[in-house]
């Protein structure tokens, strides 16, 4: 282990815990959480890991104060972290709100289960993907991935950190029981100081800084507490200045700024892996532990000559629509499994726009898919006229 | 406007408030106000460095006093200043955090975080705000509301027993409780003074007056009814056990400090648990 307590070499470790040990290495040094299956091995790695590397890890009331909390910790200057599923992340809801209004760094993490509400605690669903696009009240854009193993548990909770904060916003990561809960080799690399973002911060005492005006970029330096600013940060609407202003000539260019800092950027924010999409007509949309099962389908069903493709969404907000979009003037249909009763695949409609057949593989949680459902989708594809 | 040219005060205050935000949102009569001057003379008094003093509150009539201050100030979510503030001051222990808000925002709303926060004794001063009612929403009934008063939603009176803030907070493990109403400014500002400097959970309560609504509602129509039934009605008595602290209708109101005893903080706790977690462990 380095000096800077971070681990490095290869592990066998569930994704629960390569994703604390993602956190860790990308120098999150704030954890605030509440117990809930399946996301709890994270914080229990978390409240043992943090003292040790000179963080800080606190057992929340609840988890809207956990997410308060962890939004207070990142005005402090700390980058911070929650994990939940479910119920929690519900209740988490308002709070991701103003972490987007204030323009907060932090990352939140989701093991799904199936639902709604209580569910199957234990079991995998892949159902609050719209609720991480939409859950909070009012017009934003939110960044959102979508981890595949405990390798990418890993590696996408050091790029949620990155980019929550080149964005200043919560970053969610959407992941599963099943990621969380398997166990498979993860190889942690050595995280150098350049692989790191922190936060654009005004100089110490600045005179003049207005908390939220931006130079050339659409994300404002942001100060700390404590550091002499002396600067006012709200839930409501707000001018450069971050004091109220009541008007829709504010909230427009408030939101505008919001959602484009976001929009704007997409190629940065946005991954896919392609897996045999050359000259793919058939091409499996697919997210999470979904795409590994799409890819064993895809797989099969080249070997039976049926050009298929698995398009993987590692971001899945903000959506790829433009990939979507140019594949479906090439293709012949999407196949979309989730293990929800669809939700991405309303995104895939409205890219493809008619251009390709879109077909949904739905899935009401519980289990992963069969195989052998995805290849039926593929075949049905095939065959179509 | 600056405060400067038209008032002149023993102390100047005029360096903590952010005058180009001035005039305020308070109605005339308002107990808020008052407040939010001893809370700044006492920072002055205690000889904080105001770098370090954060400022949390959430949504409501006292939830604008963030917003007012010229300190790292922080306007949340509806109940959830005291959370946030935890965070904040767990990640930089070094902050004097100080949590404005009202009795709805903090006891109604955010109730299990008021409690849960003085279980931890974290480094912490709470003002709470008490006028009975949400003002900003147009005088609903309150936690703290007594019984049989009349607000805009108990239009027969109050039908719920009310919360006794200092037996709640006494009963949860809050270091330093304490009770004003602002009449007693002076004794307030000693409070808030003495909350600031010492470490652990300290509450304080101040009954205040909402004279255009709840007051409205309550044979209290100014500001200075208000004053008057404080006067007539507040009884200082330091030390006073939880069960004498209840407020209602028509008879005293007990002030004073309540609580004052020293006990380890969150903080003290967590030093030890990073001494524990940095000796080598055995597998």
């Amino acid at each position: 282990m380095p000096d800077n307590g971070c681990l490095t070499g290869e592990f066998f470790m569930n994704g629960d815990n390569a994703c604390a040990e993602g956190a860790i290495s990308a120098g999150c040094r704030f954890f605030a959480g509440y117990p809930i299956t399946p996301a709890t091995e994270i914080a229990e790695r978390m409240s043992r890991r943090l003292p040790v590397v000179g963080g800080t890890y606190i057992q929340m009331e609840d988890e809207i104060a956990s997410m308060a909390a962890i939004l207070g910790a990142s005005w402090a200057g700390v980058k911070a972290m929650t994990s939940t599923s479910g119920p929690g992340f519900s209740l988490m809801m308002e709070n991701i709100g103003l972490g987007i209004m204030l323009e907060t760094p932090c990352v939140v993490v989701n093991i799904q289960r199936a639902g709604p509400s209580t569910g199957l605690p234990t079991l995998i669903g892949q159902q609050d993907i719209m609720q991480a696009r939409w859950g909070s009240h009012g017009s934003y854009e939110i960044i959102a991935l979508s981890p595949d193993s405990p390798q990418q548990m890993f590696d996408l909770t050091i790029k949620a950190f990155n980019l929550s904060e080149k964005y200043r916003l919560p970053v969610l990561i959407m992941s599963d029981e099943v990621v969380g809960h398997m166990s498979e080799k993860v190889v942690m690399p050595e995280i150098r100081t350049e692989d790191l973002f922190y936060r654009e911060m005004p100089q110490k005492g600045a005179a003049g800084y207005l908390p939220y005006k931006t130079n050339g970029s659409l994300v404002p330096p942001m100060a700390i507490a404590g550091q002499g600013h002396h600067f006012h940060v709200t839930g409501l609407t707000h001018d450069e200045r971050g004091y109220p202003v009541m008007t829709s000539r504010a909230q427009d260019q408030l939101i505008t700024r919001l959602v484009d800092k976001i929009r704007l950027n997409a190629d940065d924010i946005i991954m896919c892996n392609d897996y045999m999409m050359e000259g793919a007509e058939i091409v499996v949309v697919a997210y999470g532990i979904t795409a590994r099962i799409a890819q064993f389908a895809v797989k099969q069903a080249r070997e039976q000559g049926i050009k298929a493709g698995c398009l993987q969404l590692v971001t899945l907000w903000p959506f790829a629509e433009r990939r979507i979009g140019q594949l479906a003037s090439q293709v012949k249909a999407f196949v979309v499994p989730e293990i929800n009763r669809g939700q991405i695949v309303y995104e895939v409609e409205r890219c493809a726009c008619g251009r390709a057949r879109t077909l949904l593989v739905p899935h009401s949680g519980g289990e992963v898919h069969k195989p052998a459902i995805i290849s039926a989708a593929i075949r049905e594809c095939h065959a179509d006229r | 406007m600056q405060i400067d040219d038209v008032t002149s005060y023993e102390r100047s205050i005029a360096k903590y408030l952010r005058q180009d935000r001035l005039p305020h949102i308070w109605c005339a009569g308002c107990g808020i106000g008052p407040v939010l001057n001893c809370f700044l003379r006492a920072i002055d008094s205690a000889e904080l460095n105001p770098d370090l003093v954060s400022v949390v509150s959430g949504i409501g009539c006292s939830g604008r006093v963030a917003g007012y201050v010229k300190l790292d100030s922080f306007h949340t979510t509806h109940g959830r200043a005291i959370p946030f503030a935890t965070g904040l001051k767990l990640a930089n222990p070094q902050l004097k955090t100080v949590v404005f808000s009202g009795d709805g925002d903090l006891v109604a709303i955010g109730g299990n975080h008021l409690i849960h926060a003085a279980r931890r004794n974290i480094d912490m001063t709470v003002i709470c705000i008490n006028n009975f009612t949400y003002g900003m929403t147009g005088g609903q009934v309150g936690p703290t509301a007594p019984l049989d008063v009349r607000t805009a939603t108990t239009p027969y009176g109050n039908f719920e027993p009310p919360f006794n803030l200092p037996w709640l907070l006494h009963a949860s493990g809050a270091s330093y409780i304490a009770r004003w109403t602002v009449l007693h400014l002076h004794q307030l500002e000693l409070t808030i003074v003495e909350a600031l400097r010492r470490p652990g959970f300290s509450f304080i309560e101040v009954i205040s007056p909402c004279p255009a609504i709840y007051g409205r509602m309550n044979k209290e129509p100014e500001g200075l009814d208000s004053l008057r039934n404080y006067i007539k009605r507040s009884v200082i008595k330091h030390g006073a056990g939880p069960r004498e602290t209840a407020i209602d209708h028509k008879g005293p109101i007990v002030v004073g400090k309540f609580l004052d005893i020293d006990q380890p903080t969150l903080q003290d706790h967590l030093i030890g648990v990073a001494a524990k977690a940095k000796k080598p462990v055995k597998k």
